[in-house]
């Protein structure tokens, strides 16, 4: 051993003696054993924590040059925080490029989180013994979803300004307390300088702050209970007599961490061609609406918040109002993101993964997809009767998907699951991107129907 | 008092609000914009159309005058062109006219144009400024194909001339009754840049090239930094697709080989 690595360990052993750092490092990365049959589905974990740092990166320097302040430029229809943006996009050396990664990293984040939350759902991953890293990772999403909608009205664009009247507003609708609660909410009767204030602070503080707690109390359960896999099989069951390791695990330091290089680097392709491209995304990462100034006098035709919000907007809209009150819709609303949490208790099946479930589960699976999307789909679109309709059917399928799933789960025939975990095989997967084609083919079909 | 009615007018206008108004645009067609983004001339040509006739009621107060030299004109070129209503070539292009006075003439302030392409569409200002015609029972005497009723006047109409409706009858089936239809716009009075002949045809080709470069200047001015944008990322790309991914993908694949 060379003299520079005595020194090294010396340090180590210094710092080992009074804080846990290599325990910490094998507890975690070097010997966190992971299975070995993680696929495709399985990156989508860690992108997720990669769009938080840059988020978080990217956020720290618009701060910097961003003014929360919604008075306007004497002479002018701009307010300075709508100016404060588009001075970053000029003046500030390298700002539009910060500015894209944020607003793309916003929208990317969704698409990253999504695909997670579905792999959980294909391969069981919230069963026991996981119900708690789902629990903390439904809470994650929730938070996220209040992150975006805090961020979305900085830009202090037409949309920022008449989502958030919208969204507030939904508050009001609550019996008794509502319209005071949406006063409180807003710190006026109205959007305002003081509602941009407060959802500055909330967007660059507060709510990071959980958000972080949550993603360490996501990432801690997981690492008490193990990672699940594609075959769902327990790989601690089966562990070498001698070492005590599980047969199937492997360290996920170094395999999943090169195996995670690769999965970034794929997703930097992606992330670029946005960010250099087509930092509008037709109006789906940016709406075109939003390059116009907030004004409180000027309603916009047609408010459609972003992407990510329309699934759950649609099923907002799809509740009509009853005995006097609209209350009915924004609690489905809330209701179709809270239930996502009780899955674990709502699937009765013996098996987790998608592979061994029998042909009612898959046939639910896919409704649900379906519904998802199309509700996505309905959500950005102004209403029309027969929207409105299908909106309701595909509510009730979304809704029907959680609330069946302790009859039908039970009810479904399944296969046998193996003792270890196995290969994915050419045939599964083709079967699978078939299904998976023709859903999203489907959905397109629809769209293009609507 | 006066901002006491303001906000009685916006808490008055939100209770009118539904969750969503559908759009009420009719669906006019809009002419496809030239691209001209690479072409510094046309851009330069579009800087001095837009400190000549608009600059006047509109600012575009995110855009700094020595910005332009992205176009390659010097300061000294700038100043001496291109700045009426300043001092400093750092400052950024306000409007001369008080707001308040802007918000009598016209009914309503004229928008800032620092970001109006990105928010309306290279297409949709290129047909805009293109289809203004004479209508008499408007305030200035001017309509527009694709704004009805908008409270700006034709500002190039020195250069266009003037635009009239042709309508065409058509029998509405449900009332019975006749209707009449704007079905096109022509030429009757030839401006600086267009031509109308004996038989009335007329040719505005100079007049629209001299509105594509306004538009691209436009475009511009939305995102400045678009081109070089487009540049970097070219460079990021082919740094991603051929480094990075490929050495993560033989490291994977190194590291993976004692696996299974």
């Amino acid at each position: 051993m060379s003299k520079l690595q005595n020194v090294g360990q010396q340090v180590l052993d210094w710092v080992d003696d009074r804080f846990p750092l290599t325990a910490t490092w094998k507890a975690h990365v070097s010997e966190y054993y992971a299975p070995k049959n993680f696929n495709f589905w399985y990156f989508f974990g860690s992108l997720a924590l990669l769009v938080l740092v840059i988020q978080i990166v990217t956020g720290i320097f618009l701060t910097m040059n961003y003014k929360p302040d919604g008075s306007l430029i004497p002479g002018t229809n701009v307010s300075v925080a709508f100016a404060s943006v588009e001075y970053i996009m000029r003046d500030v050396a390298g700002g539009w490029i910060i500015r894209y990664m944020h607003s793309t990293g916003a929208s990317m984040f969704f698409v990253v989180v999504y695909l997670h939350m579905f792999r959980g759902l294909i391969y069981g991953s919230y069963q026991k013994p996981r119900e708690l890293v789902w629990v903390f990772g439904t809470l994650v999403f929730l938070i996220l979803m209040a992150e975006a909608f805090l961020g979305y009205l900085l830009p202090w664009g037409q949309m920022s300004f008449w989502g958030a009247q919208v969204i507030v507003n939904l508050f009001a609708s609550i019996p008794v307390i509502g319209p005071d609660l949406s006063v409180f909410i807003r710190g006026d009767f109205v959007v305002s300088d003081a509602t941009l204030n407060r959802f500055f602070a909330l967007h660059v503080i507060a709510v990071p702050l959980v958000l972080l707690a949550l993603v360490v109390a996501h990432l801690v359960a997981l690492h008490e209970v193990g990672s699940n896999n594609p075959d769902g099989v327990e790989i601690k069951k089966l562990k070498d007599p001698k070492t005590g390791i599980p047969l199937d695990g492997i360290p996920f330091h170094p395999y999943y961490t090169v195996k995670d290089i690769l999965g970034v680097a794929v997703f930097l392709v992606v992330f670029s061609l946005v960010v250099f491209f087509f930092p509008n995304v037709f109006g789906y990462f940016l709406e075109d609406n939003n390059f116009i100034p907030a004004d409180p006098l000027k309603t916009p035709p047609h408010i459609a918040p972003v992407w990510y919000f329309t699934p759950f907007y649609a099923i907002l809209r799809a509740v009509p109002s009853f005995l006097g009150t609209q209350v009915w819709g924004v609690l489905a609303m809330g209701a179709a993101v809270v239930v996502i949490a009780f899955l674990p208790w709502l699937d009765r099946s013996p098996v987790k993964s998608i592979r061994y479930r029998g042909p009612i589960y898959k046939s639910a699976l896919v409704l649900f997809i379906i519904a998802f999307i199309g509700l996505g789909i309905l959500g950005a679109l102004p209403p029309t009767d027969i929207r409105t309709v299908v909106s309701q059917i595909l509510s009730v399928v979304y809704f029907a998907f959680f609330f069946g799933m302790p009859w039908y789960s039970k009810l479904d025939k399944t296969l046998p699951v193996p003792e270890r975990v196995t290969d994915s095989t050419l045939g599964r997967q083709m079967r699978f991107l078939a299904l998976f084609a023709l859903t999203l083919v489907l959905s397109a079909v629809f769209a293009w129907v609507i | 008092m006066k901002s006491n009615i303001k906000k009685w007018l916006a808490a008055a206008s939100l209770a009118l609000v539904p969750l969503v108004v559908v759009a009420s645009e009719g669906g006019v067609h809009l002419d496809r914009a030239p691209n001209k983004l690479r072409d510094p001339e046309a851009l330069q040509r579009g800087a001095q159309t837009f400190a000549n006739y608009c600059l006047s009621c509109h600012g575009a107060v995110s855009m700094r005058y020595n910005r332009l030299q992205d176009l390659g004109l010097s300061e000294a070129q700038i100043k001496s062109n291109l700045m009426f209503a300043s001092e400093k070539v750092g400052e950024p292009m306000r409007v001369a006219m008080a707001a308040a006075d802007g918000k009598a003439w016209f009914g309503a302030t004229p928008p800032d144009l620092s970001v109006i392409a990105r928010a309306r569409g290279a297409d949709w200002l290129y047909t805009y400024l293109r289809t203004f015609y004479r209508d008499d029972s408007r305030p200035t005497g001017w309509n527009n194909l694709v704004f009805d009723k908008v409270g700006m006047p034709h500002v190039l109409w020195e250069l266009q001339g003037q635009q009239v409706p042709v309508y065409e009858t058509v029998k509405n089936h449900e009332t019975g009754k006749e209707e009449q239809h704007l079905v096109s716009l022509k030429l009757e009075k030839p401006g600086l840049l267009t031509r109308v002949a004996e038989d009335g045809g007329f040719d505005q080709t100079d007049y629209d090239t001299r509105v594509a470069d306004l538009v691209n200047y436009l475009v511009y001015m939305g995102e400045p930094a678009k081109v070089k944008r487009e540049q970097i990322g070219y460079a990021v790309l082919l740094f991603l697709l051929f480094i990075l991914v490929p050495i993560s993908y033989f490291l994977k694949k190194e590291y993976w080989r004692d696996i299974h």
